[in-house]
C-alpha cells in the first residue's frame, strides 16, 4: 500500500494514493473558495441578479442574463473613470512615500547602535494596530477644528486645511494614514533584504572614499532591489484594493473624492443588492491588478538585481 | 570617537526618535482624547493633555459592546483560522514536496495562480455560498476560507523542499508510516516557516474587516475590529469613546504580539538545527 522509499533526487511522482489524504482538505478549499466561486462571479458578472431571486434556479438565466450590458455600462460610463481616478492620485501620493519612509526605517534599523530593538518595537505598533482602530485614530487626529494636526500646524502659524471634510484633501489624508501604517511592514521587509548584503561590498566602498550617501545609494539599494520589487508589487496590488480606511473615514466623500474600487463594490453588491453589476466591477478590478502586475514584472528586468 | 562619527551617531539617533514620534503621536493623541470628558473633547484651546481626566468614555465602551465576548469571538476565530490554514497548508506541502504524485507541478502552479484573484472577486458567490449553507452569522463562515491558503502552502513547499530525503527514508527503514513521517519529521523540521506564517495569518484574521463584516452581523457574533466599527455613529463623533475603544482593541494583540515575540525566537531557534 504504502510508498517505498523515495529514490534520492526528489520524490515519485505516483504517490496519487498516498497524497490524497494529505491534499483533500486544501483541495476541497481550493474547490469550494476558489475555483467555484470565481466561475459563479463571471457568471452573475453576465446578469442583473438582484441578489433576491434564487441563483441559478430553473430559468434564471432567461430572466437574468444580460450579456456584457453590465461591463458596458460601467465602462462607458463616468464612475469608473471617476474612481480609477481617485485610485491613481492615491497610487501616485502612497507610493513614493511609503517606500521613502519604510526604506529610512529599514535603514535604520539595520544598524547595531543601542537602542534598535525599542526603535523596532515602536516603528511597528502601528502595524499591530487595526484598520478600523487606525482609522478612528487619524480621523480624530485631523479633525479639522479640535484635531491634533491643525492645532499643531497652528503652532506654528500654519492654517490647516479640511482634511476629510475638503474634497482636495481627503485622499492625501487617507494617504497619511496608509503610510503611517504601512510603513513598519514593509519596512520589516526591506531590512531583511538589507541584512543580508554582504559587508565586504561596503568596506570595498569605504577604502575608495565612498560616504554614507553614495553607499546607500549605489550598495544598499541596488543589492536589495528584489526585496524593493517584491514591497512595490504587494503595495500597489494592496493600493488598488484600498478599502476599510475610505470606509471608516469618509465612507467614499466628500463629492466622492474618495470613491475607489472595492468601495464600489461593496457599495453596489451590499447596499444596493446590485450583484451583477458589482460582480463585472469586481472582474474589471481584477483585469488592472493583473495588467499592473504583469508590466511591473516586465519592467522588472530593467532594474532588479538578483546577482548578489 | 572621531567628530565625524559621533555627529553621525547624533545624527541617528535624531532621525530614529522624530519617526518614532511620528509613529507614536497618534496613539499618545488616542490615550489624551479618550481620558477627557464630552465638554472636554471640544474646548478651545485644545487641551493636549485633558485637564480633568475623566473614565466617561471607558465606562460607555464597555457598556456599548461586550468587550470580553468580542474578544473571546476573535481569539476563537483567530486561533483557528490560523491553526486550520498551518494544518491544512503543511500537509498539502508535504503531498507536494515530499510525496509528489503525477500533475504535482501543474497543480501547484494552479495554487500560484489563484494567488492572483482578488478576495473581492469571489466575494459575492462566497456570501451566497455562506447563505446557502446558513453560516451568516457564524463562525464557521469566517473561519472555514482558511482551509486553503495558496501563500502558505508555497511558503511551506519551499521549507519542505530543503529537507533531505535521507532523513524520511531513515524514518521509513524505522518502520514510519507516511502520517508519522509527516508528524514527527517534516512538520518539527518546518518550524521556522510554520512559526512565521503563525504570526502573519493570526495577524490577517484578527484585523480582518470586510469579510467578517459582512458574514458577523450580530452584535455577540461580532469581532474586534467590526464591533468597534459600529461605535461611530453618523453625526458628531464622539472622539472620547471612539479612542477608548480604539485604545482597549488593542491591548489584546499588543499582549499577544509580545507573547508571540518570545515564541518567534524559540522557532528561530529550532530552525538552527536543519540540515
Amino acid at each position: 500500500m504504502p510508498q517505498k522509499a523515495n529514490r534520492r533526487g526528489g520524490p515519485k511522482k505516483d504517490g496519487l494514493l498516498t497524497a490524497a489524504p494529505f491534499l483533500l482538505p486544501s483541495l476541497l478549499g481550493l474547490l469550494v473558495f476558489s475555483l467555484l466561486p470565481l466561475l459563479v462571479s463571471a457568471l452573475i458578472s453576465f446578469t442583473d441578479w438582484n441578489g433576491l431571486d434564487q441563483l441559478l434556479a430553473p430559468g434564471f438565466l432567461q430572466e437574468h442574463f444580460i450579456g456584457l450590458e453590465n461591463y458596458k455600462n460601467i465602462l462607458s460610463g463616468a464612475e469608473l473613470w471617476k474612481v480609477l481616478g481617485n485610485t491613481g492620485a492615491y497610487i501616485i501620493m502612497y507610493i513614493p512615500l511609503m517606500l521613502a519612509a519604510s526604506l529610512l526605517e529599514a535603514y535604520l534599523l539595520s544598524s547595531t547602535r543601542r537602542g534598535v530593538s525599542a526603535f523596532r518595537v515602536v516603528y511597528y505598533l502601528p502595524v499591530l494596530t487595526s484598520w478600523v482602530a487606525a482609522s478612528l485614530i487619524w480621523t480624530s487626529v485631523l479633525s479639522p477644528q479640535y484635531g491634533a494636526m491643525n492645532n499643531l500646524l497652528a503652532l506654528f502659524g500654519i492654517q490647516g486645511p479640511g482634511w476629510l471634510l475638503d474634497e482636495k484633501w481627503a485622499m492625501a489624508a487617507i494617504v497619511l494614514v496608509s503610510v503611517w501604517k504601512d510603513a513598519g511592514f514593509f519596512g520589516l521587509i526591506l531590512l531583511s533584504g538589507m541584512v543580508g548584503i554582504n559587508k565586504s561590498y561596503y568596506e570595498a566602498a569605504s577604502l575608495d572614499g565612498a560616504g554614507t550617501w553614495k553607499k546607500f545609494w549605489r550598495i544598499t539599494v541596488p543589492l536589495m532591489s528584489p526585496a524593493i520589487f517584491y514591497v512595490l508589487i504587494v503595495a500597489l496590488i494592496n493600493a488598488f484594493q484600498l478599502f476599510p480606511q475610505v470606509m471608516i473615514m469618509t465612507d467614499g466623500g466628500p463629492n466622492s473624492a474618495t470613491q475607489v474600487m472595492v468601495e464600489r463594490i461593496y457599495r453596489y453588491g451590499f447596499r444596493y443588492f446590485r450583484m451583477g453589476y458589482a460582480a463585472a466591477f469586481s472582474w474589471i478590478l481584477f483585469v488592472i491588478i493583473m495588467a499592473c502586475t504583469a508590466i511591473q514584472m516586465k519592467a522588472q528586468k530593467r532594474w532588479v538585481n538578483y546577482d548578489a | 570617537m572621531t567628530l565625524k562619527k559621533r555627529l553621525g551617531t547624533t545624527g541617528y539617533y535624531v532621525v530614529s526618535t522624530v519617526i518614532a514620534v511620528v509613529s507614536m503621536f497618534p496613539f499618545l493623541w488616542m490615550i489624551s482624547t479618550s481620558l477627557k470628558s464630552q465638554g472636554a473633547i471640544m474646548s478651545i484651546p485644545i487641551q493636549w493633555i485633558p485637564q480633568e481626566p475623566s473614565g466617561d468614555a471607558y465606562v460607555e465602551v464597555f457598556t456599548k459592546f461586550n468587550f470580553l465576548r468580542t474578544v473571546g469571538n476573535s481569539l476563537f476565530i483567530s486561533v483557528s483560522y490560523t491553526v486550520i490554514t498551518l494544518l491544512s497548508s503543511a500537509m498539502a506541502a508535504f503531498a507536494f514536496a515530499k510525496v509528489g504524485f503525477c500533475g504535482n507541478d501543474l497543480l501547484l502552479k494552479l495554487y500560484l495562480a489563484t494567488m492572483m484573484i482578488p478576495t473581492q472577486v469571489t466575494m459575492i458567490p462566497l456570501f451566497v455560498i455562506m447563505n446557502k449553507l446558513s453560516l451568516i452569522n457564524n463562525f464557521g463562515s469566517v473561519i472555514l476560507p482558511s482551509i486553503f491558503k495558496p501563500f502558505a502552502v508555497f511558503m511551506l513547499v519551499q521549507q519542505m523542499r530543503a529537507i533531505p530525503e535521507d532523513y524520511l527514508d531513515a524514518a521509513r527503514i524505522d518502520g514510519a508510516g507516511i502520517f508519522q513521517v509527516f508528524r514527527k519529521i517534516a512538520l518539527p523540521m518546518c518550524l521556522p516557516t510554520l512559526s512565521t506564517l503563525a504570526v502573519t495569518t493570526f495577524m490577517e484574521s484578527w484585523n480582518d474587516y470586510l469579510w467578517p463584516l459582512l458574514m458577523l452581523t450580530q452584535r455577540e457574533k461580532m469581532t474586534l475590529p467590526i464591533a468597534l466599527s459600529t461605535l461611530q455613529g453618523t453625526y458628531n463623533p464622539q472622539y472620547n469613546v471612539l479612542m477608548a475603544g480604539s485604545l482597549v482593541s488593542m491591548v489584546p494583540i499588543i499582549i499577544i504580539y509580545i507573547m508571540a515575540q518570545r515564541n518567534f525566537k524559540n522557532g528561530m531557534m529550532a530552525g538552527g538545527i536543519k540540515g
